[in-house]
């Protein structure tokens, strides 16, 4: 077996001090946005303003961390000004990379700053050689972040054939869909996921209690799900909603289930087929999650790198609706 | 707004708390204002995140303690005040739990989504002023929690750490029933 090569760390940030406790717990490179259409994260009251990114990255580097800026959304055909000027900001503050899904945004960068890394998003659904092969001839691209379909085996295959870094989700929702194509929340909401950057904007979301405790969950105009008194819930969104149809009997959870990635008892596998970075996902959580799952992952790596079995702290708690998958990695059966 | 029914899940309800104050709420609303005062002039910035939501009214219910908290976070017109459950004021958003989970979540020791999928955390009202408020003080610099112990000095700071361990316990208690 070749030697291995030790796994970037790259963790989630959405606000200044989940940024720092990612770094104090250990990331190699924390990825993180600004607070307008260019990110795919773009929530109310989340993400950093520029004066807040440029603090921010003085301390990940003071911490030897690197910042990955997100800048994974897709323009509207003729307005790409703003992801150029966040281009240009980003450039200027001294970002590590900037991870971007579109086409004319990646072209910029690598007509404008050569020395900018490009890592390719998982929105860009890229993951056949053919396709990879063509942003990083095309672009310079470095990195790809692989869209969560693959199995390791496939992913091992694949890292053998392309000529750039791997990255894969290990943690984090798992709302895979059809990454950077979904349309559901603009059907809905009338904004877009991916040129908007809000998969069920907060302003469409409502939670109504009955007396018996269960609780609906309202996207728009629709009931999307019905948690019973005991039940644990999801996030608010279409693919997790769960429906009537005539083919089955009471709700069904049609697209996706409340479920979280846990690909922690995978990584040595993961590191075995040479994968360059592993991403936990979950920008849109609080610090005291970023701290937690950080610091479990940070220790397990180490651990295998170490050569020692890796301990896996219990994660369960933190995932969506308490429930947890290695999803693709392990079958393509994984529903 | 619909009156929000207490989910089976978040029982508990007045007296069942062994730390609940048995202060009239005359007497806790000028601590609760102090507070509040003190938290704004530290964290100005945080403010920001709120964006038009700052002028919302927040109730936030501790559903095992005697009185609810209800919160304007409006540097301009701050507002913290007690208030009893009998006849809960108008408010643009609820947030339930219980008073240790909602106290480590001023901690910054729990992550609020974990608690909404585990149905310990229940929201009503404005989601997207709940999300604000939320982001708002996971940004602080230094836990509200902490902030809040030292204003009261040593005392203030053994009470926040036996509440830690209580709050540990149950957390522990509630791991093994799961």
């Amino acid at each position: 077996m070749n030697a291995m090569v030790k796994p970037e760390l790259i963790c989630p940030a959405g606000t200044p001090a989940a940024l720092r406790s990612a770094v104090d717990a250990g990331a190699d490179a924390v990825y993180c946005g600004y607070q307008n259409a260019t990110n795919a994260r773009n929530f109310v009251g989340l993400n950093f303003t520029p004066e807040e990114m440029e603090k921010s990255i003085r301390y990940a580097h003071d911490g030897g961390t690197k910042v990955l800026i997100t800048l994974n959304t897709f323009p509207p055909a003729g307005k790409v000004e703003l992801w150029k000027e966040m281009v240009d900001l980003s450039a200027r503050l001294g970002a590590d990379a900037c991870i971007v899904a579109d086409i004319a945004v990646a072209a910029y960068i690598r007509d404008n700053y050569p020395d900018l890394r490009i890592h390719l998003s998982v929105q860009a659904a890229a993951s056949s050689p053919e396709a990879i092969e063509y942003y990083v001839r095309e672009f310079g691209v470095k990195r790809v972040v692989l869209p969560r379909i693959m199995t390791i085996s496939e992913i091992k295959g694949l890292v053998q054939e392309i000529p750039c870094e791997v990255e894969t989700f290990i943690f984090g929702n798992h709302g895979l869909m059809v990454e950077g194509r979904c349309s559901l929340t603009n059907y809905v909401t009338g904004q877009s996921t991916n040129m908007d950057g809000a998969c069920s904007p907060a302003a469409c979301v409502k939670y109504e209690r009955a007396a018996d405790g269960s609780m609906s969950t309202i996207l728009g105009d629709y009931m999307i799900d019905r948690f019973g008194p005991e039940e644990t819930a999801g996030y608010p969104t279409i693919c997790k909603g769960r429906y009537k149809c005539d083919a089955r009997d009471g709700g069904y959870y049609a697209f996706e289930e409340p479920i979280s990635l846990n690909a922690s008892t995978m990584l040595p596998d993961l590191i075995s087929a040479g994968v360059h970075a592993f991403k936990i996902e979950g920008r849109q959580r609080s610090r005291a999650y970023v701290k937690k799952v950080v610091a479990a992952f940070r220790e397990a790596v180490d651990s295998i790198m170490a050569g020692q079995e890796p301990k896996l702290a219990d994660l369960v708690a933190l995932t969506e609706g308490q429930k947890q998958t290695e999803g693709a990695l392990k079958t393509k059966k994984w529903r | 707004m619909t009156p929000d029914p207490q989910s089976s899940r978040l029982s508990g309800g007045p007296g069942g708390f062994p730390f609940a104050p048995p202060l009239p709420l005359f007497l806790l609303n000028p601590i609760l204002r102090r507070i509040v005062h003190r938290i704004a002039v530290q964290n100005p910035d945080m403010f920001d995140r709120l964006g038009p939501h700052r002028h919302a009214y927040f109730l936030i219910d501790p559903v095992d303690i005697p009185f609810m908290l209800y919160l304007r976070p409006d540097p301009e017109a701050l507002d913290f005040r007690a208030v009893g459950r009998r006849n809960p004021p108008p408010h643009a958003a609820r947030i339930s739990g219980k008073f240790l989970d909602l106290l480590t979540l001023m901690d910054t020791e729990q992550d609020g989504d974990a608690l909404f999928f585990s149905r310990d955390l229940i929201v009503t009202g404005d989601t997207e002023a709940v999300v604000c408020l939320r982001n708002a003080l996971d940004d602080v610099d230094d836990p509200i929690a902490e902030s809040v112990a030292d204003m009261f000095g040593p005392p203030g700071r053994a009470a926040l750490n036996a509440l830690r361990r209580a709050a540990e316990n149950a957390q522990k208690r509630k791991g093994a029933k799961t």
